[in-house]
């Protein structure tokens, strides 16, 4: 809404400017030593490195051995050898199908669901429903991990002991579903705290509008509630699409395993660069995975733009 | 609003001053502690005025967790100890102890980032066969290098075999001192053997009676995993050491042959052990499951313990530091009645490496210099102060182990039953990893190649996966392959 209120006083603005040229490269010239801080660190702690993983990604440089010590140029080798390699491909398709699992089902689905149902409470009971979903997204990773591994254990675990079924061995056999619920459980609260703040902005006279008209709750959804925070559900998609595509956790609970069944790019990339100590091999796979980031994250804001 | 806002900083203020306040005071209690040690010392408490100097010791081990034998000696033996020693020589020296418990490939890496960041301990444990990567990438220098003649005046070194000091050296040159060897053979549990109708005193004379054993606990002795051999990539190196090393010398061949200077690629004897691998995980008599865990030694060491696996290969560690009554990570306190072991027999009579019914394979770790350090003479003090007689039977304490040092061995060894066994029937017939720097990444691709087994892959295309990885790591020239 703000934004559209702002155009309207803003044309004056422009038609004034002409006669003071001078002005306006001083003022040029002022942002840009305000600006200038920010882009040096940007430059140091952004630009750099990722440069610098590009360089990384064509030596053969390894952490430990002779080519730690003197590492050569070897081109796109290390490219050739991923595209090559079938754990790559592997390791991508269980990254794509761990987040669209986990992230958008599972985060965004019953995130969404959660805020939908819960928008009339109010008070205290709010509040402790707020405060039990906030909990999984604040407890830190390893705590977690720990956790799920003892509620998902085979002999001991919870899970099996509230089935009364003895030892199914989840993280055996449903290793891939098992990390997708663990994230889902983990990544809720912030999406229905999100979405929550997003029906909250809806004006209630529309709905009771709707309903007037004798609108469902289905038609309501999909009519109204959906279309206008359709922009809130795209960058929280785009923010939990990022965040679980480069999401470290799931190693904490299965290392990746059994046999590479759960092993998302970043543990792909952790296992070849700090456990098998190929350092250039590991950064031109992060370069292909900042690209990868870099596509999704387009994709979010051409479609972001296209409703403005 | 600005009430708020205030919070913050206000309490990121307190925070830092609380970790100022903490620091100073843990600072200070040290201080006490060189203190009460110096009078002792006469005269020379006043020259220990010197500049300050602070050792720190990195392992991978934790009071109360991992290698517990290890930290509490370090922290409840050595530093008190040696702070003492060298208050005596008018040196005022603080020991810090940096203990970590995590799985060995982690503790390696972390090694690995700390000194390739010119940081890290003055003085760690590394695993021997480390040894020759991190020469070869300037990590770690040659002992006299880092501290000097001291070094090779050491009169430590009589006292240690050639075989042992080899785990620590590399291209004839001395990195570290070695800690001790180990031995590997097969563990059970004697009353599973009892409840399955085996002998107490089982000793398996081929694969073919393990297997057998296994199926006959398989059949009579339900809840219980019959034979755990380990394998996959989640276990690094225990998985080559442990499970895939001791069965190939089985076969007569060792990882790398000295005179053809070939390693075993798709071998038939790799195929064999690969085979023997499929056989014990695709008909249910081991527990796959706990070679993809993420902490699937540890659990091996628990079930184990708890009377759910019945034969496990296992180095001598696991007696000494798992199973250990008190302060073990997985106390067995019946471990001298229920725990039985056995040699790990060749995969035929006679058909191990030299000819041999029964084979094992040893390694050991020990503990190197920084050549970062800013103190090298003190720190070889304090290295060679941790292998000093005294240390070392402080170390061993009431639990033996087979030690670097000789005199050591002879005075301790005897009051064990199963480390007396390890050196003098198991270390005649062991055989050691090749000392090369790309050892670790055929151990890994060893491991690959086991977990795919294990996972159902045909053993054929296991080995040839082996192989490829193989030929690019050391050249098809020294690449033994086909029958």
């Amino acid at each position: 809404m703000s934004p559209r209120e702002a155009e309207t006083p803003a044309p004056p603005l422009p038609a004034s400017a002409p006669p003071e040229a001078g002005a306006t490269a001083l003022r040029t010239r002022g942002a840009v030593a305000f600006i200038a801080p920010a882009l040096a660190l940007v430059a140091v702690f952004l630009i750099f490195p990722a440069l610098w993983t590009l360089y990384l990604g064509l030596t053969d440089y390894r952490l430990t051995g002779i080519q730690a010590a003197n590492p050569q140029f070897i081109g796109l080798d290390n490219y050739a050898a991923a595209l090559g390699d079938p754990r790559f491909g592997n390791s991508l398709w269980v990254t794509l199908v761990y987040v669209f699992g986990s992230a958008v089902i599972g985060q965004l689905g019953l995130g969404f669901t959660l805020a939908w149902i819960f928008r009339g409470w109010r008070g205290a009971s709010r509040t402790v429903l707020e405060i039990l979903v906030i909990v999984a997204w604040i407890i830190p990773s390893s705590v977690v991990a720990f956790l799920w591994i003892a509620f998902l254990d085979t002999h001991d675990g919870t899970l099996n002991a509230v089935l009364g079924n003895a030892d199914v061995p989840w993280l055996f056999s449903w290793p891939l579903l098992s990390i997708i619920v663990f994230n889902t459980w983990r990544g809720t609260a912030f999406s229905m705290l999100l979405c929550g703040g997003a029906l909250s902005t809806l004006p209630p006279s529309h709905l009771e509008t709707a309903r007037l008209a004798g609108a469902s709750s289905w038609q309501q959804l999909r009519d109204i509630v959906l279309p206008s925070i359709r922009g809130h559900l795209l960058t929280n998609l785009l923010l939990i699409s990022l965040w679980t595509f480069n999401d470290f956790s799931p190693y904490l609970i299965t290392a990746g395993g059994p046999n590479f069944g759960t092993e998302t790019l970043p543990i792909y990339i952790f296992r070849n660069a700090l456990t098998n100590f190929q350092l250039g091999y590991g950064a031109a796979i992060s370069a292909i995975l900042l690209v990868i980031n870099l596509v999704i994250a387009l994709v979010y804001l051409r479609v972001l733009r296209k409703r403005n | 609003m600005y009430a708020k806002r205030r919070l913050l900083p206000s309490m990121a203020l307190l925070t830092t001053a609380a970790l100022v306040l903490s620091a100073c005071s843990s600072g200070s209690s040290s201080t006490p502690a060189s203190a009460a040690a110096s009078p002792g010392a006469g005269q020379s408490a006043a020259a220990a005025g010197g500049a300050p100097i602070t050792l720190t010791i990195a392992a991978n081990s934790v009071v109360g967790g991992k290698s517990n034998q290890e930290a509490s000696w370090i922290t409840d033996y050595v530093i008190p100890n040696f702070q003492k020693e060298m208050a005596a020589q008018g040196k005022n020296v603080t020991v810090q102890f940096n203990g970590t418990g995590v799985a060995d490939e982690n503790y390696k890496a972390q090694l690995a980032l700390d000194l390739k960041s010119g940081g890290g301990a003055d003085v760690f444990d590394m695993d021997g066969i480390w040894i020759g990567e991190f020469a070869q990438a300037k990590y770690i220098k040659p002992l006299n290098t880092v501290a000097g003649s001291d070094v090779d005046n050491w009169d430590g070194w009589a006292q240690i075999p050639t075989a042992v000091q080899d785990n620590l050296s590399f291209n004839g040159q001395r990195y570290g001192i070695p800690m001790g060897t180990d031995g590997r053979f097969l563990y059970f549990n004697k009353d599973v053997m009892q409840k399955a109708g085996l002998p107490a005193d089982w000793q398996p004379k081929s694969w073919a009676d393990i297997i057998s054993a296994a199926q006959t606990i398989k059949a009579k002795v339900p809840g219980v995993t019959p034979l755990q051999i380990d394998a996959g990539t989640a276990m690094g190196e225990a998985t080559t050491m442990q499970g895939f090393l001791p069965l190939l010398v089985g076969t007569g061949a060792k990882i790398y042959d000295e005179s053809t200077q070939k390693w075993q690629g798709d071998t038939p004897n790799v195929e064999a052990v690969l085979n023997f691998y499929q056989q014990v995980y695709s008909t249910g008599l081991g527990d796959p499951q706990i070679q993809t865990a993420a902490k699937g030694r540890d659990q091996s060491f628990q079930e184990f313990s708890q009377e759910k696996i019945g034969i496990l290969a296992e180095s001598d560690y696991m007696w000494r530091g798992v199973l250990k009554p008190d302060g073990g990570a997985f106390p067995m306190a019946n471990r001298g009645t229920e725990v039985g072991y056995a040699f790990m027999p060749a995969e035929k009579a006679g058909s191990g490496i030299r000819g041999q019914d029964y084979v094992s394979m040893s390694g050991g770790g020990g503990r190197v210099l920084n050549p970062n350090s800013k103190n090298p003479k003190e720190a070889w003090a304090l290295l060679s102060f941790m292998a000093s007689k005294d240390a070392v039977l402080a170390y061993v304490g009431k639990q033996p182990q087979i030690t670097m040092r000789q005199d050591v061995n002879d005075a301790t060894l005897s009051s064990d039953p199963l480390l007396l066994w390890v050196s003098q029937k198991v270390l005649p017939l062991t055989a050691y990893r090749p000392g090369f720097a790309v050892y670790p990444q055929v151990s890994q691709a060893l491991q690959l190649a086991t977990q795919e087994v294990v996972a159902g892959t045909p053993v054929a295309s296991a080995a040839k996966e082996y192989n490829d990885t193989l030929v690019k790591l050391v050249g098809a020239d020294h690449v033994a392959s086909g029958g």
